[in-house]
């Protein structure tokens, strides 16, 4: 047996509570009222193009990107737009959202509904560039970079890889398991339309052994399709980490400070390449994604396909509720996910899961004393030093973390989740990167 | 209400305590052999040091300095194991006591406590009563399998012990011979722990499983009591080849001693080792060396705990030093 790849140093092997594998997506249907943020990616948030009153159908333009590092946003309801303001998101912090009343589901007749596979891709570079700009696509991973820019190759770098980040290794999440299971086809060929408008014929798909049926179905797929292949990788967190996975696949290193394409690759999410095909050939917007919804508080989980600004409350209900114990609501992934205050924040581009954790899993022990075990210094994948950035930051030496690295966090929260004096590393890595940016 | 924290959501259950008992439970087969070799006189040091240890830590940490019980992490019952396994069996229980306080107090509450202290705290216990009462720390009771009662044994010389006192000439003729080197004990008896010594340290067996265990549950790494054991092998077999002295026999040292005992269990203390990998390899390296130097050169015969003290304290340097590569750097 060969030994299948992996990210070089660190990570860590947490319980997998995958249990929405073999639950197929199903249609989350429509909510009453949706909220669109007008900021679902990194950068300026979108320029409002409606008005209250407006009537908008299935994938009208609502806001427009603002400058090159941001992204468009559609509708992803027909109906008419109740209110335009400030609203509280899943932190409580207030975000400029667009509320629309759901009246029926009217879609753009652009947008091509039809469920047959395209496979015929008639269109440059540049224009497949620029209808993945028009669809406001972004990298559903997580990180919300706009897609758009990160195929525009700068002139001076030559890309020898695009990875395809089948990886999931956040615990629950099965999102894009089960994309990669149901549309599979799509999947492929939206990776032959990226290998096109980055002008290169080696698309890798990555993927963990822990994913067999989307392991089979994308190996025997990808056979008839030239320049795309499959990569099997080990089970270990954050293999999912764009650095970690480029690692893994290439064996290559992205500088520190420097993008993935200095070291020659191009790190899609699935979801992300998903969104391409069927903006690219179906012309359909991104408006809606595959979540997850489970948690061990949860009683019914299951996998959505659901409109971007529907509550998460919603999702919640169709599965059993917010139960009797349930301590804690997550948007997205339970190692970096976000905590939620208010579930009736809406689904963004962004959110890959909706999780209820019980008080057994949520619980946080009390911070104890550093024993020096040198656990966080053994996990952390990219090699530094957790123990001694809390150190100083606790002191408040928060100019000497600098020696340390803490730019270079990728904030997986391994350093935290392995501590056994339970001692909040991550936070202290996090408010060490501010105060180093702020200075800057 | 929900519940609000920052990212990760989930954490390990492996605490301190959780680690802590680990260690514990790897030192248990090493306690055994100590037993059924030095009988029940080996279960009273034991017992002694280790009630010792806890209560000094809950007395002085409660009254003294102020921070509460920290018993419950379980530290101090490992700190009163290693102490008691430094120990030969007809150590005197006041004595014993002692070499306790040294080692809880002054050693590691001085300190600040668990994860703040320099020096490994059994072994300072260790070497301060190898300083105040030589002749009870070098009276060493003769092994004999299962009895028990064995409060009064008679006493005899360890095997490094009778390494030091072979000079050049006899040890070469013992060889050819084959007369004093009959003294020596055979492989199979160090191995066994049929030898005498420390309670814990003659069982190369028992420490074994012990260290096996740690690196099943994660407890420790393999690195550093590899490459202290490897440094001493390789620089005695080194010696060994070119002058074919006995003493510098790479098999006898490897098994005699504290030598596996330091290394799997007294080197890898958490906090008084170096964090990074790097680091760690030069600690271990380090302790080789100077084990042998002081083990071939010196007045003593055995010099795996002063080795790992003086090892101890350049740690901060060493952390400082050998930092890692970390992703991205430039190579």
């Amino acid at each position: 047996m060969t030994k299948l790849k992996t990210f070089r140093i660190g990570g860590i092997h947490p319980n997998k509570y995958k249990i929405t594998t073999d639950s197929p997506i199903i249609d989350a249907g429509l909510p009453d009222i949706v909220t669109i943020p007008v900021k679902q990616h990194i950068g300026a948030p979108a320029k409002i193009l409606v008005q209250k009153g407006d009537k908008v159908k299935v994938g009208t333009l609502l806001a427009d990107a603002d400058g090159i590092v941001s992204s468009d946003v559609h509708s992803s309801v027909s109906g008419e737009i109740l209110k335009i303001e400030e609203t509280e998101g899943e932190f409580g912090y207030l975000e400029k959202m667009i509320t629309i009343k759901v009246e029926g589901d009217d879609w753009a007749p652009s947008i091509n509904r039809s469920d047959d596979i395209i496979r015929e891709i008639p269109f440059s570079a540049e224009e497949i560039i620029a209808k993945i700009r028009e669809a406001g696509i972004v990298g559903m991973g997580g990180a919300g970079y706009p897609t758009p820019i990160k195929t525009t190759i700068p002139e001076n770098r030559k890309i020898d890889f695009l990875i395809i980040n089948g990886i999931e290794c956040e615990p629950f999440l099965t999102a894009d398991d089960r994309l990669m299971v149901e549309k599979a086809e799509q999947i492929v060929i939206g990776a032959k339309i990226l290998n096109k408008a980055l002008g290169i014929q080696n698309a890798i798909i990555a993927v963990d052994e822990n994913k067999p049926h989307a392991v089979e179905i994308l190996s025997r797929l990808s056979k008839s399709y030239i320049g795309v292949n499959v990569q099997v990788c080990a089970t270990k967190y954050p293999q999912g980490g764009e650095k970690q996975l480029i690692n893994a696949v290439t064996g290559r290193e992205v500088p520190s400070g420097k993008l993935p394409a200095d070291a020659g690759c191009i790190v899609q999410n699935v979801g992300t390449v998903n969104a391409v095909y069927e903006a690219v050939l179906k012309n359909k917007p991104l408006f809606e994604r595959i979540v997850t919804v489970s948690g061990d508080a949860c009683l019914h989980p299951a996998n959505f396909r659901v409109r971007v600004g529907t509550p998460a409350s919603f999702l919640i209900e169709k599965c059993g509720g917010l139960t009797e114990n349930t301590a804690q609501v997550i948007f997205g992934g339970p190692m970096m996910g976000t905590s939620a205050f208010n579930i009736n924040a809406p689904v963004t581009k962004l959110t890959s899961g909706i999780l209820l954790l019980s008080d057994k899993l949520a619980h946080k022990a009390p911070a104890g004393d550093c024993i020096r075990c040198a656990k966080c210094v053994e996990v952390c994948p990219v090699g530094l030093q957790p123990f001694m950035i809390g150190r100083l930051v606790r002191a408040g030496m928060l100019e000497e973390t600098r020696e340390f690295h803490p730019l270079d966090c990728i904030e997986c929260g391994c350093c935290a989740f392995t501590c056994p004096a339970h001692l909040p590393l991550l936070d202290y890595c996090k408010l060490a990167k501010a105060e180093l940016k702020r200075k800057k | 209400m929900l519940k609000i924290s920052t990212a990760p959501h989930l954490t390990t259950n492996r605490d301190t305590r959780a680690l802590m008992t680990d260690v514990i439970i790897a030192l248990i087969p090493a306690a055994l052999v100590a037993v059924l070799f030095f009988g029940l006189a080996a279960l009273k040091v034991i017992l002694t040091a280790v009630a010792g240890c806890v209560l000094f830590e809950y007395l002085a940490g409660r009254y003294w300095f102020k921070t509460g019980n920290t018993t419950r992490d379980g530290s101090a019952v490992i700190t009163g194991l290693l102490l008691a396994f430094n120990l030969p069996s007809s150590m005197p229980v006041l004595m014993i006591l002692c070499g306790c306080f040294m080692a809880i107090v002054v050693a590691k509450l001085c300190y600040g406590g668990l994860g703040k202290n320099i020096f490994n705290p059994a072994l300072v216990g260790r070497v301060f009563l190898f300083i105040s009462f030589p002749v009870q720390m070098t009276t060493w009771p003769k092994p004999e399998f299962l009895n028990l009662w064995s409060f009064d044994a008679q006493t005899g010389a360890t095997t490094l012990g009778i390494l030091k006192h072979l000079d050049a000439s006899t040890s070469a003729t013992a060889l050819v011979q084959g007369t004093s080197a009959e003294s020596i004990p055979a492989y199979w008896q160090m191995f066994v722990g049929y030898t005498g010594g420390c309670l814990g340290e003659v069982s190369a067996l028992a420490l074994l499983i012990g260290f096996v265990y740690m690196l099943w549950r994660k407890v420790i790494t393999w690195h550093i009591p590899f490459y202290y054991m490897a440094t001493v092998f390789v620089i005695t077999a080194v010696m060994w080849l070119l002058t074919k002295d006995v003493r510098y026999e790479p098999l006898t040292h490897l098994l005699s001693g504290g030598l596996i005992l330091g290394a799997v269990f007294m080197a890898t203390d958490y906090t008084t080792s170096p964090m990074t990998k790097n680091a760690q390899i030069l600690y271990a390296v380090g302790c080789g060396v100077l084990t042998i130097v002081i083990r071939l050169w010196s007045a003593y015969p055995e010099g795996v705990s002063f080795a790992i003290l003086i090892m101890n304290a350049l740690v901060p340097l060493m952390d400082k030093y050998a930092k890692p590569r970390f992703y991205g750097s430039r190579r």
